[in-house]
């Protein structure tokens, strides 16, 4: 805690509007049009699953939306075992 | 031709009813024909906010399908007979609605008054759709509060897409109204602040109505807050917007409650 923060009393009103400027910003961008974030989300998902049988409870995904940067997390376990999917088969799995 | 006015804010119980009432009835006393028409199709509010409950025969629905005139479903205010209600129907849907017949009415009222204010129901679906439709200016109710300005952003976003205004690439004015403030809370900076709402949402202000008992008093009493204590803060706040809206141009300030005697001496913790 900075020395001076005893003195400086904590006011809710400054995080709300820095919490909204964030969220409109993403708002804004997002309706009417599809969510960058959320189509590299489903693309990537579906490019790996193309490959490698992927389980989706093994499959974890964050998402930050920050002022000027998102950042996506996607982990994906790969078991050892994981077998290249033969060619032919990715319609079905990628559902 | 009058104008057409849409009172609209998405999220509900910010004043959207309390705004028309008292935006209408300050319109009206300074001489305007005034029509305010409840758009909110299944619970509405305004004829009670009004005053006006136990006058209602026809409503917006049966001008719209044709089974009344819609001279027979206006009710004329008893304190001032420029002031006009049109209200809707308690026991139909929304869905009873037609663009075209809302269209019409609107056209019709628009001959009659100077001034035709729309309250709009909460949400972003049909009824709020319909409430914006004709507007030429739309007033966007906001409290100081994240959702409220989540919310008013949503509907200003529609505002400038879904209106006929703005499908004929035209642009419809837009203003702020910002309800519910609380001085206090404000000064202690425990609330929004309206430069940051006005900052967020980037529309021009038309007036900053301080939170006031007085108004629900006023909707106890089945009376616009603006005729029932025309002196009270919220009313002259009103009555500012008012004046705004008519191209006056009206410092922005926030009304304080004026006390008496006692009020001075004890009232100072609360202000």
């Amino acid at each position: 805690m900075n020395l001076l923060d005893i003195f400086r009393k904590k006011t809710t009103a400054p995080v709300a509007r820095d919490r909204l400027q964030v969220l409109l910003a993403h708002e804004r961008s997002v309706i009417g049009k599809s969510d960058l974030m959320a189509v590299l989300q489903e693309e990537i998902l579906a490019v790996i699953a193309k490959h490698i049988q992927v389980d989706r409870q093994a499959v974890q995904i964050k998402m930050d939306r920050g002022p000027s940067v998102s950042m996506l997390e996607i982990d994906v376990e790969v078991p050892i075992d994981a077998k290249l999917k033969p060619r032919g088969s990715e319609s079905h799995a990628a559902a | 031709m009058g104008k057409v006015l849409v009172v609209t804010s998405g999220k509900g119980g910010v004043g959207k009813t309390t705004s028309t009432a008292a935006l209408g009835a300050a319109l009206a006393r300074t001489g305007e024909n005034v029509v305010v028409v409840d758009f909110d199709v299944g619970l509405r509010n305004l004829d009670l906010v009004m005053g006006a409950e136990r006058r209602v025969v026809f409503d917006l629905i049966n001008v719209v399908q044709g089974d009344a005139k819609l001279s027979q479903a206006l009710i004329r205010d008893k304190r001032m007979d420029t002031l006009s209600l049109l209200p809707a129907s308690q026991t139909r849907d929304k869905d009873a609605l037609s663009v075209e017949g809302v269209d019409k009415v609107i056209a019709e009222l628009r001959e009659k008054f100077d001034w035709v204010i729309c309250d709009s129901p909460a949400g972003i679906e049909r009824g709020a759709l319909l409430a914006m439709r004709n507007a030429d200016i739309a007033v966007v109710v906001t409290n100081p509060e994240v959702s409220s300005v989540r919310d008013s952003d949503r509907i200003i976003g529609m505002l400038d897409s879904k209106t006929l205004k703005a499908e004929n690439g035209e642009r419809i004015e837009k203003y702020l109204l910002v309800t519910r403030y609380d001085v206090a809370r404000a000064a202690r900076n425990e609330m929004l602040k309206t430069e940051d709402v006005l900052e967020i949402l980037s529309i021009p202000l038309l007036g900053i109505i301080p939170e006031s008992e007085e108004v629900l008093k006023a909707s106890n009493l089945g009376a616009p807050v603006t005729l029932n204590n025309p002196d009270a803060a919220p009313s002259r706040a009103y009555y500012d917007a008012a004046r705004r809206l008519k191209g006056e141009t009206v410092e922005v300030v926030v009304p304080l409650e004026r006390k008496g005697f006692m009020g001075r001496l004890f009232g100072r913790r609360v202000a």
